[in-house]
């Protein structure tokens, strides 16, 4: 079973992405925020990693550069949730090392359907 | 998919030529900094549906054309973007351009694609400089990524009615990228309700693609009635800007493409340099309204009931009762022709803006080219006119304006020196005048130079120096072949085309062109033009045993000679004193070699016709009826003969030739009424 990790600062939305995922068949450990995530990724390794962009303590551009810095996390697949206004993001992101995005607000569907696209 | 789509090529043709003509219209209407939303909107939808045609069709270098054009035009509507000089000219070279490529695809052939990808090119160039500089918020949306849409389209039950195929779209879809489906079966009835042609699925997709969104819209767009649809964007993944292998493949293919469309176009292209496409040719087809087709149909139904009842009325014995119904049954028959034979008329003419609708753009180009200020002024637009007499009218009509605007007006220096506006006026007025279109093309400038027609009439040797012509004659001098005035062959006239040529073609058309004109104050072209080439009313004449047809439209009056007023002048002819004119007489027997005509003046009857503004009296033994022919060309079925345009099948079955007036008096070798030399060659008479 693929282990994705879920970060968001929001509970209800950690819920509902961990919810899909789970049952779409994946193993889902969720975090609050970048620290907390960062401190979860060094312990075990995961398949991929979905953060939210803005968050308390560590915001989720920085999390997946830090990440990407560690040799075990170099390939791994990493998403962020971002709204459409906000996609100037984007390209703060990419340089930080991020696979791709998904558009906040989302679905289900829309959200396994760009998460397929990395992991199956 | 299997359909033929050819089927609907030319219609899109058409449709994409007249879009093209509202944008230019349009375009020329738009002045840079004040902008009127609706008239940007035309030019947009104009483009828009060139585009989503073009696609359609698998015209896929006009549709890559058109999407910057309308990207440009898309911003500018949206006032993402102030409209300016620069980007009128560019639209309206584009507008040129998509009329060579269209005009080469419809006649199957590869468009040349060097002057579009020159546009574009610059049209890229507008579109991105904004981008950097001031959609600096969308500047991230370049970001490369491989986004994924969702796509929620769930059709209304009557989508299968309004002939729509979701499939087609569906593999259209499939086509942008990756794409996966799930279907909502939940408006499904149970099935017994379920009616055979009526939609209750729907499909929510999911599109990994390159292209945004508006990309995925134009597939659904012509469904956008017949369904609810929804896209939106759920995420992407980033790309290297370096090329990854992916965009490098799509580089690939791309680059290849036009290299492999113009290189074997070469030749094609040197080919159609020789014959332009469309322009001055004449279109096989024609759109016609609805409502004259109907007329037409009832027509058809009313001849039906009236051959039904001369059938039953030729059954059985003829008795007197009978005969009178079938008089009245043929009277009928004649009204119901004649009818059809109108609506069938009527489907032929268009009014004549489609020729006009050229000259905005025409007189704007020319007019910045020459530093004129011009004003042109259109009348008449609606008046209807055959549509192959339009066709070919068209490039005379050119030649004139173009000629006004060169030689006629003057520069807004000249004529502010004059006492006059510095805006000078063109106008093109059409109107009907009896059987005749009339078509004029005044302008306000100087006038035609007499003296300097002179001189150079005299320096060719046209005239003689010591000829005394009045100035209408002198203006008619330029109508004859190898005459230009033009002191130096500009790039506007000088084209090798002279007004003789003009003469010509208006000629052929059984139409006339006169010219009068003003010093100082301007000239006036007339060119007057029959309704239709197919048709004509004729006066019937007798000569001998034969049956003439003389143009009713040509026909001034019919009279018996007075002998008094005849007078032979020099040269053997005989010209008739008529009112305060001085008429020749044309023995028609003579020109056309017959034998047993009434051959003295005072027996027979003078049938005075007019060509050219020229009076000229006609010899004929005896006039018959009036009725319209239906002209046959010599030419075609035959060989030219001068002094007749053409021959016709007479109701009882004989060939009769229609008189050409002009020609006949060519013929004769006379020149001006009025005028000196008016022998005859007498070998010029012999036939054959």
């Amino acid at each position: 079973m693929k282990k994705i990790l879920a970060v968001d600062d929001s509970a209800s939305m950690r819920q509902m992405v961990s919810f899909t995922l789970k049952k779409a068949g994946f193993d889902v450990t969720d975090a609050k925020d970048g620290s907390e995530a960062l401190g979860i990724a060094k312990q075990g390794t995961f398949d991929a990693v979905i953060s939210d962009v803005n968050m308390p303590i560590m915001d989720g551009i920085t999390l997946i550069r830090e990440l990407r810095a560690l040799p075990e996390y170099k390939f791994t697949p990493m998403l962020m949730l971002t709204t459409e206004s906000g996609l100037d993001k984007k390209t703060e992101g990419k340089a930080a090392g991020a696979t791709g995005w998904i558009v906040k607000p989302f679905n289900p569907e829309q959200l396994l359907a760009v998460i397929k696209k990395v992991i199956r | 998919m299997s359909i033929d789509l050819s089927q609907f090529f030319e219609v899109f043709f058409e449709e994409s030529f007249e879009g093209l003509d509202a944008m230019e219209a349009e375009l020329l209407n738009l002045e840079p900094g004040d902008l009127d939303s609706e008239t940007i909107n035309t030019i947009f939808r104009a483009a828009h549906s060139i585009k989503g045609g073009s696609g359609t069709f698998g015209f896929n270098s006009v549709a890559d054309f058109t999407h910057v054009l309308e990207t440009l035009l898309d911003q500018i509507r949206n006032g993402e973007r102030n409209l300016e000089t620069i980007h009128v000219n560019l639209l309206l070279k584009s507008v040129d351009c998509l009329r060579e490529m269209l005009g080469a695809l419809q006649s199957e052939q590869e468009p040349d694609l060097a002057e579009s990808n020159v546009l574009k090119a610059e049209f890229e160039s507008i579109l991105n400089i904004s981008h950097d500089e001031t959609q600096e918020s969308n500047t991230s949306v370049n970001t490369k990524s491989l986004d994924t849409y969702q796509v929620d389209f769930k059709p209304l039950h009557h989508l299968f009615k309004t002939g729509n195929e979701p499939l087609y779209l569906f593999s259209e879809l499939a086509d942008l990228g990756e794409c996966s489906v799930s279907s909502d079966l939940t408006d499904l009835p149970d099935i017994h309700d379920i009616q055979p042609d009526e939609c209750y699925i729907a499909w929510t997709f999911f599109v990994e693609t390159h292209e945004d969104d508006k990309k995925i819209k134009e597939i659904f767009e012509w469904v956008e009635d017949d369904a609810k649809i929804e896209i939106t964007l759920c995420g992407g993944l980033f790309e290297d800007d370096e090329p990854t292998p992916e965009p490098e493949k799509t580089v690939e293919e791309k680059i290849p493409e036009p290299e492999a469309v113009t290189t074997p176009t070469k030749e094609v292209s040197n080919e159609k340099a020789k014959k332009p496409t469309k322009s001055g040719g004449e279109s096989t087809s024609i759109r016609v309204g609805i409502d004259k087709v109907d007329s037409l149909i009832n027509m058809v139904g009313e001849l039906v009931i009236t051959q039904a009842m001369l059938t039953q009325l030729g059954e059985g014995d003829m008795t007197e009762n009978k005969q009178m119904a079938l008089k009245e049954g043929l009277a009928q028959l004649a009204h119901n022709t004649r009818d059809l034979q109108e609506s069938v008329m009527r489907i032929r003419m268009m009014p004549i803006s489609f020729v006009f609708s050229r000259f905005p753009r025409l007189v704007r180009d020319i007019s910045q080219k020459l530093g004129k200020e011009v004003e042109l002024k259109l009348i008449g637009e609606t008046t209807e006119l055959d549509k192959t007499v339009m066709e070919k009218i068209s490039d005379p009509m050119v030649h004139l304006v173009r000629n006004s605007l060169d030689h006629g007006l003057e520069t807004p220096e000249d004529r502010i020196n004059a006492g006059k506006e510095p805006v000078g006026k063109v106008t093109l007025n059409a109107f009907h005048q009896g059987g005749n279109i009339v078509i004029e093309i005044m302008d306000d400038g100087n006038g035609l130079n007499t003296d300097k027609i002179k001189s150079k009439a005299i320096e060719k040797g046209l005239i003689h120096e010591g000829d005394d012509l009045t100035d209408d004659e002198i203006n008619d001098l330029i109508f004859l072949p190898g005459f230009s005035t033009a002191d130096a062959v500009s790039d506007l006239s000088g084209r090798g085309v002279g007004m003789d040529v003009v003469k010509r073609n208006i000629h052929a058309l059984n139409g006339s062109i006169d010219v009068t004109s003003e010093r100082g104050k301007g000239s006036t072209f007339t060119i007057r033009l029959p309704l239709t080439l197919a048709i004509l009313d004729g006066q019937l004449v007798t000569l001998g045993k034969h049956t003439y047809i003389v143009p009713l439209i040509s026909i001034v009056e019919s009279l018996q000679v007075d002998l008094k007023q005849v007078n032979c002048v020099g040269g053997g002819v005989d010209v008739l004193r008529l009112r305060d004119e001085y008429i020749p007489i044309l023995r028609l027997f003579q020109i056309f070699n017959h034998t047993g005509a009434i051959e003295q003046l005072d027996k027979g009857l003078l049938v005075i016709v007019e060509s050219d503004n020229q009076k000229v009296g006609l010899l004929v033994d005896d006039l018959l009826a009036q009725q319209q022919v239906v002209i046959k060309s010599l030419e075609a079925n035959y060989q030219k003969v001068d002094g007749v345009s053409g021959a016709t099948i007479l109701g009882d079955g004989r060939v009769s030739l229609i008189v050409d007036i002009s020609g006949l008096i060519k013929l004769a070798g006379l020149k001006r009424a009025g005028s000196q030399k008016l022998a005859i060659d007498k070998s010029m008479l012999e036939p054959g």
